[in-house]
C-alpha cells in the first residue's frame, strides 16, 4: 500500500531526515511537509494524509498539543512524536495523546518499526 | 574574513545544538526529579556586546554560571548561567531537599559544577558525536558576577568582536528556576564548523534535497 505522510518539524535538515530514512524504507510513500502546527492544521484541512510524524519541540504549539489537535480532527491517524528530549514526562504525554515516541537523532530502525506498526494499523482499519 | 552559514548549515547548527541539549535536559530532570522545560534554541551571529545585552535584557541580578571550553577542529565555550538568586534552590533541587541550609551553601560550588558537568558534558558529548569528532572539554569552572563576566573570559578571542551565540532557556517550574544554556563560538572555527556541517548534513540528509523551502 502506498501512504501519504506528513512531516512536522522547524528544523528543514530534521525533516530531511526523515525524508532520507522514509525513502530508504518506502521510496513510494508521499511526504507532505510543514514546518509549524498552524501549517499542519492547514494541510490537515486541505490535503490527505494517512499518518504522521510531528516534531516535539517547535515555535509556537508543541508537537504534542499539535497531535491532540490532529488526532481530534482524524482519530484513527498513526501518530509518532519525534524528539531528543526523552524526559519521563514528554514520553508519557506521548503514550497518553496515543503517539509512538521516537528518539533524535533518528535511525532507520526505529521510523521502519513506526512504520511497519502504522501500515499494520492502517490496514485492519480499512473497508 | 567573514564566513556565513547558510540557511542549511544555520538549521543543521540549531538542530544538533537542539538534540545536544534536549538530551542533557533529560540527565538534569533525572537529577532533580522534576521536569525540565526547554525553549526553542536561538542562533545568532552577534558582537559580544550584543551577546551580553542579550543575556542581561532579563536580569537585573547577578549571574551565575559553570563554564567549560571545548576544543578541537572547532573551539568555543558552553555556559549554563542562571540568576545567581536561583543557585542554592537548583543545589537544594539537586541534593534532594533535606539538608540544612548551611550544608547546602556548603555543597554549592561542588554541586554546581557537577551539575555543569553533565549537562555541558552531556551536550558537547552528543555534537561530537554527530560531527563524528572529538572534542576536548576543560574541567568546570564556576563564574559569578555581570553578564560582561561571561564574555571576556581568556583566553581572549584572537579574531575580532564578532562570536557565534547559541542559547536555550531553561525552567523548572515547580522550583520556580530558569536559566540559559548557550554556546559561543569565535569566528575562525566558523570557517572548520562550515566544513563540519556539511558532512553532518550530508550523512543525515545525504540525497535529500530541501523539498520547500518553508522554515
Amino acid at each position: 500500500m502506498k501512504y501519504r505522510i506528513l512531516v512536522v518539524d522547524d528544523s528543514k535538515l530534521a525533516r530531511m531526515a526523515v525524508a532520507k530514512a522514509l525513502s530508504a524504507l518506502h521510496p513510494d510513500w508521499v511526504r507532505l511537509e510543514a514546518a509549524n502546527a498552524d501549517e499542519a492544521l492547514a494541510l490537515a484541512r486541505t490535503d490527505s494524509f494517512d499518518l504522521a510524524i510531528l516534531d516535539f519541540n517547535m515555535p509556537g504549539r508543541d508537537g504534542l498539543q499539535l497531535a491532540a489537535e490532529l488526532l481530534a480532527l482524524k482519530p484513527t491517524l498513526p501518530l509518532a512524536v519525534i524528539s531528543a528530549n526523552h524526559q519521563v514526562e514528554v514520553v508519557t504525554r506521548a503514550r497518553e495523546v496515543g503517539a509512538t515516541f521516537l528518539q533524535k537523532p533518528l535511525t532507520e530502525k526505529a521510523m521502519g518499526d513506526f512504520l511497519a506498526d502504522a501500515a499494520k494499523r492502517l490496514a485492519t482499519a480499512a473497508p | 574574513m567573514t564566513t556565513v552559514l547558510t540557511e542549511l548549515e544555520l538549521d543543521a547548527l540549531t538542530e544538533m545544538v537542539n538534540i545536544g541539549v534536549n538530551r542533557a535536559a533529560a540527565s538534569l530532570r533525572e537529577m532533580v526529579g522534576e521536569q525540565v522545560l526547554l525553549s526553542v534554541p536561538k542562533v545568532t551571529l552577534v558582537s559580544r556586546d550584543q551577546a551580553i545585552a542579550t543575556l542581561g535584557e532579563n536580569e537585573i541580578t547577578n549571574l551565575v554560571g559553570v563554564h567549560q571550553v571545548f576544543e578541537g577542529e572547532i573551539t568555543g565555550r558552553a555556559l549554563l548561567i542562571f540568576p545567581d538568586t536561583k543557585s542554592l534552590e537548583l543545589v537544594r533541587a539537586v541534593t534532594g531537599g533535606e539538608l540544612p541550609l548551611e550544608e547546602i551553601i556548603e555543597l554549592e560550588h561542588e554541586a554546581l559544577a557537577e551539575i555543569g558537568n553533565i549537562i555541558l558534558n552531556g551536550c558537547l558529548a552528543t555534537i561530537a558525536n554527530m560531527l563524528q569528532r572529538n572534542l576536548k572539554m576543560s574541567l568546570p569552572e564556576i563564574l559569578r558576577g555581570e553578564p560582561s563576566v561571561f564574555f571576556n573570559l581568556k583566553p581572549p578571542p584572537d579574531a575580532g568582536d564578532v562570536v557565534m551565540f547559541l542559547y536555550i532557556n531553561f525552567a523548572i517550574r515547580q522550583r520556580d528556576i530558569r536559566g540559559y544554556i548557550a554556546m559561543l563560538m569565535d569566528i575562525p572555527s566558523l570557517a572548520a564548523l562550515q566544513v563540519l556541517l556539511g558532512e553532518f548534513i550530508e550523512r543525515t540528509a545525504g540525497g535529500m534535497a530541501p523539498s520547500n523551502d518553508r522554515s
